[in-house]
């Protein structure tokens, strides 16, 4: 069994292309050799800035022979059919076979495909691969048709066992495969050749490649940390900047330097984006005063001055890129100081939000305007929040946005406490925008959340009005996010909205109805990764009041929680069994049985117990809605169920007596209303 | 190891004697007004067609919106640009690259040299490639690109560009932290003269012109008759009536496009040009600059076979 290395090496590879380039090779070699009929036992597949590597253990050596059995023309078919079959499949008359069929014979034929060496089919594979890799942009060079993410320098494809290492043959646009690679383009730029997988990667680190992504991250991070813990500070996380710094480096060398004292007062968070976005910095911050005062950088060559001039050219250069914020920073402020946010956000009314829905600050009054409505719904101060929504989105014109967007609301926020607005209306500039995804934090605070669902709920109404709803795969104005950050503020504060009307107050031509059923759909997503299933969240959205998020949760968790008990269980059983005879008698007699029955028609034991039972649950559970009091509801709902049981066990409802067959049906339907005022049980499954 | 190159003018003459040595032509800067070494001809016309092609040069730049009156340390309305052009690019064009640094000083051993994801776009030019910006010590020092397609064209072979930034790229290499006291020509010289001696002043007057003085309503009667030279220009029949020959004039009718993609530059930094105006302007250069490239594929330099 023989183990296959392959390894394509290239110019640089974007370092954002190269993971998913390393798994997209693994796939399309395994996938073919598997389709022509190979087995191999494990693979993995690597990448660094010019290579991408895999590696396919145990293959076998050759596929197996494999027949096909091909059905031909009848025996009574014209010659020219039989000419054409015997053509086809490369036989002679006498090879055939004739068997016989429903309706007269028909010729067989037998076709044998020899089995095909390992080499033969990994060249094919490999061209394939490379002929048809789905790199999200690629390009021509040279003189050649050949496409690659950058120019494609060389093939190693070897195929090796206990004899030894064999080339697989094959020559792609004038590139042949081999056995020879080359180390660290500086380090170790001599080319050698390799036996083996364990050997190729044994003489790349000897030649200054570290083949593992993950070690390189490894080594780069425990350096980095240590490098900063041994000067009393700490390294700020970040596996996003990690993973991409890995992918930019064959060798990775750590290296600390400072940042200039005249930057040390910018925000942090300044800072962070400034290095990391145009140098791929690290920031090391002080743990004392919480500032960041370093900077990690990871060149990818060891020098005889130990990094000295590296580390001195990013610094410099470093320092001219925090110029330009300081100098955004230091205009920022001065604008809001003079005029405040409101004169910093004069310039919104000439940005488009939608052609359809306005300019930013058309949104930003509809925000304002809404903000102060829910305020008193969510304990904030409506004046507050309507000052918060009028500042909250100025600093979109600030120049420290307009050089970093991902800073957008912190600014704000910093700017509003340097106009000396309060700390509420400062902190709703930042949280407004939040939660941002399923796992993003929820602002508690009211001010902020009377923002965040203003803001949310204006680009939904709005939206909505203008019949731009997401479809399938496409939310371009990222509406399902808005609609979960709608439910996620409302579940998690407690809140008891009526969705409705706040749709309507949001905009007026937008389909409430259609909306709410949106939130509905995001409610249902979102609750089965809670473990409630949407089958029960469909009984209570039936119910009246369901666009109260809080109160259909509550009620939904209560269900849920009864339906795992075996009364529940039981009880949606009766409850089915009841309202099937009783709407199957409904429809055959065309009448509504709704009367109310009477205690006196009964006759056995069960039947009156069924009476009293539904007389003394339908007072509690009354009681218990009334306070919203689920769980309770449901406990009364429980105790129907032996006597419901009971009565289906002992009394047969469609019975020849008509006056007793009407008492028992509208003694079915009270078991519907009284069940019904909990959940709609019909819509539960199973 | 090379010595420490000590002026600008050093770094230039390094470059060009480098690339000499490689077998490119030298040719000397292209006479008008352009916004990068990629508008000259000898870039933008012969990166088109199947014919081998290998040069370098200077090229002088404008870009008025980056005018700060000489005051900030490496921001200029007016630049010089180093360009190479190779086509087919050769398979060592990295390493060829890197002999440049190394020419200019830099020790390829002490230095992180880095190729950072960069695809490179002309919306003006209706060009795009696939490259690398060149990180030296966290430092964007060159562009290096591979060109799919230029003027709306597939390049065939594909040609390989180097951009680099002069100013930029002394000052690092010579250790000046402000573009107007890096020395221009050799410090000990007997009249040693500084990048500010040469160019502050102009820095300065430029900047004004740019910004407020210019004449706009003369800049977009200018633009509009470039665009009407230019279509003038390649409307004419392909035979000359006075020689005989088959003539397409792909090069004058350029010179128009590149005129008014500079007029366009103008205006931009007046502030006269709105947001969505920007996007219809952007277009027709482009619609200039591909009519252009259609004509000169027509011709011999083009590729075109009689």
């Amino acid at each position: 069994m023989p183990d296959l290395l392959i390894e394509l090496f290239s110019e640089e590879i974007p370092a954002r292309m190269q993971a998913r380039a390393a798994e997209d090779l693994k796939r399309m070699v395994t996938d073919g050799l598997v389709e022509a009929g190979l087995t191999y036992a494990s693979a993995g597949a690597f990448h660094t800035p010019r290579r991408l590597a895999l590696s396919v253990e145990g293959l076998s050596e050759a596929s197996r022979d494999t027949v096909e059995e091909r059905k031909g023309p009848r025996t009574d078919a014209p010659e020219k059919a039989l000419e054409g079959f015997l053509r086809s499949t490369g036989l002679t008359m006498d090879q055939l076979e004739i068997r016989d069929e429903k309706k007269g014979q028909a010729y067989f034929a037998k076709i044998t495909h020899k089995g095909r060496p390992a080499e033969e089919i990994v060249a094919e594979v490999l061209e394939g691969a490379i002929r048809n890799f789905p790199w999200p942009k690629s390009m021509r060079w040279g003189a050649g048709d050949l496409r690659w993410v950058r120019p494609l320098h060389s093939i190693l494809c070897l195929l090796s066992d206990e004899q030894g290492a064999r080339v697989v043959p094959m020559e792609i646009d004038g590139i042949a495969a081999g056995d020879v690679t080359r180390g660290h383009r500086f380090m170790g730029p001599d080319e050698f050749t390799v036996s083996s997988f364990e050997d190729y990667e044994a003489k790349l680190k000897r030649g200054c490649v570290l083949l593992r992504a993950e070690e390189r991250a490894e080594t780069i991070w425990s350096e980095a940390s240590s490098q900063a813990f041994a000067q009393g500070l700490e390294l700020v996380e970040d596996r996003g900047l990690l993973d991409e710094v890995a992918g930019l480096v064959e060798w990775p060398v750590v290296l600390m330097g400072e940042i200039g004292d005249e930057f040390l007062d910018l925000p942090p968070e300044v800072l962070q984006t400034s290095m990391k976005e145009h140098q791929k910095f690290f920031s090391v911050r002080d743990p004392k005063s919480g500032k960041i005062t370093r900077f990690v950088t990871v060149a990818n060559i060891e020098t005889r001055d130990h990094g000295a001039t590296i580390l001195a050219g990013n610094g410099k250069v470093l320092a001219a890129r925090l110029s330009d914020a300081k100098f955004f920073w230091e205009n920022d402020l001065r604008v809001v100081k003079e005029g405040g946010l409101e004169a910093m956000g004069e310039g919104l009314s000439n940005v488009t939000f939608h052609n359809r829905l306005g300019s930013q600050s058309d949104r930003v009054a509809r925000i304002a305007a809404l903000a102060r409505e829910i305020a008193p719904r969510v304990s904030a101060d409506a004046d507050d929040a309507e000052r918060a929504a009028k500042v909250a989105k100025a600093d979109l014109r600030s120049e420290m946005v307009g050089e970093f967007p991902e800073l957008q609301g912190l600014m704000g926020r910093y700017y509003a406490e340097a106009q000396g607005l309060s700390p509420a209306i400062a902190a709703a500039a930042q949280e407004h925008y939040q939660p941002l995804g399923p796992s993003d934090d929820v602002p508690s605070a009211p001010v902020s959340v009377a923002v965040a669902l203003a803001d949310k709920l204006d680009t939904l109404a709005g939206f909505w009005a203008i019949e731009e709803k997401p479809t399938g795969s496409k939310d371009p104005f990222a509406l399902r996010r808005a609609a979960l950050g709608v439910i996620r503020l409302v579940l998690s504060n407690g809140l008891r909205l009526q969705l409705r009307e706040l749709i309507a107050k949001a905009d007026g031509h937008a389909e409430v109805e259609d909306l709410l059923s949106f939130f509905h759909d995001r409610l249902k997503v979102h609750l089965r990764a809670e473990g409630i299933p949407h089958d029960v969240i469909d009984a209570c959205i039936a119910m009246p009041g369901n666009d109260d998020l809080t109160l259909l949760v509550a009620r939904a968790e209560a269900l849920a929680g009864f339906l795992k008990t075996e009364d529940g269980e039981n009880l949606t059983q009766g409850f089915k069994r009841a309202n099937n005879i009783l709407t199957q008698a409904e429809q055959k007699d065309g009448v509504e049985y709704s009367f109310g029955a009477d205690a006196k028609f009964a006759e056995g034991s069960e039947e009156k117990a069924l009476f009293a039972a539904l007389d003394g649950a339908q007072p509690k559970i009354d009681a218990a809605m009334a306070s919203e009091d689920f769980a309770s509801a449901m406990a009364a709902m429980a105790s129907l169920r032996a006597p419901i049981d009971a009565f289906f066990e002992a009394v047969q409802v469609n019975t020849e007596n008509q006056v007793l067959r009407r008492n028992r049906l509208n003694l079915l339907s009270r078991i519907r209303t009284t069940c019904g005022s909990v959940a709609d049980l019909s819509k539960i499954e199973g | 190891m090379t010595d420490a190159p000590r002026s600008f003018q050093e770094i230039i003459l390094r470059l060009q004697s480098y690339w000499a040595t490689k077998g490119c032509a030298v040719l000397q800067p292209y006479d008008m007004e352009v916004g990068a070494g990629t508008f000259h001809p000898a870039t933008t016309l012969r990166a088109l067609g199947a014919n081998p092609w290998a040069a370098a040069y200077v090229q002088p730049s404008r870009r008025p919106t980056d005018g700060r009156y000489g005051e900030n340390p490496n921001r200029l309305q007016h630049y010089y640009q180093y360009q190479v052009i190779i086509k087919p690019s050769p398979k060592d064009l990295q390493d060829l690259y890197l002999g440049s640094l190394r020419a200019i000083g830099i020790d390829t051993s002490l230095h992180d040299i880095r190729f950072v994801e960069d695809d490179w776009e002309s919306p003006t030019l209706g060009a795009w490639g696939l490259g690398w910006e060149v990180w030296c010590d966290g430092m964007e020092v060159s562009q290096f690109t591979y060109f799919q397609q230029v003027g709306g064209h597939d390049c065939r072979p594909v040609s390989g560009e180097l951009t680099y930034g002069l100013e930029r790229l002394a000052m690092y290499v010579l250790g000046v932290d402000h573009v107007m006291e890096m020395p221009f020509n050799d410090p000990d010289a007997p009249i040693a003269l500084s990048y500010g001696d040469v160019f502050r002043q102009t820095e300065e007057e430029y900047s004004r012109h740019n910004f407020d003085t210019a004449t706009t309503e003369m800049l977009l009667r200018h633009f509009e008759d470039a665009e009407a030279e230019c279509a003038k220009i390649l409307s004419q029949p392909a035979d000359d009536p006075r020689t005989g020959k088959r003539i397409v004039m792909a090069h004058p009718a350029y010179d128009q496009a590149i005129k008014a993609s500079h007029l366009f530059n103008l205006l931009d930094a007046r502030g006269v040009i709105s947001v969505t105006e920007r996007q219809a302007y952007i277009g027709r250069v482009r619609a200039l600059a591909k009519a252009c490239a259609d004509a000169f594929v027509t011709t011999e330099a083009g590729g075109a076979t009689a």
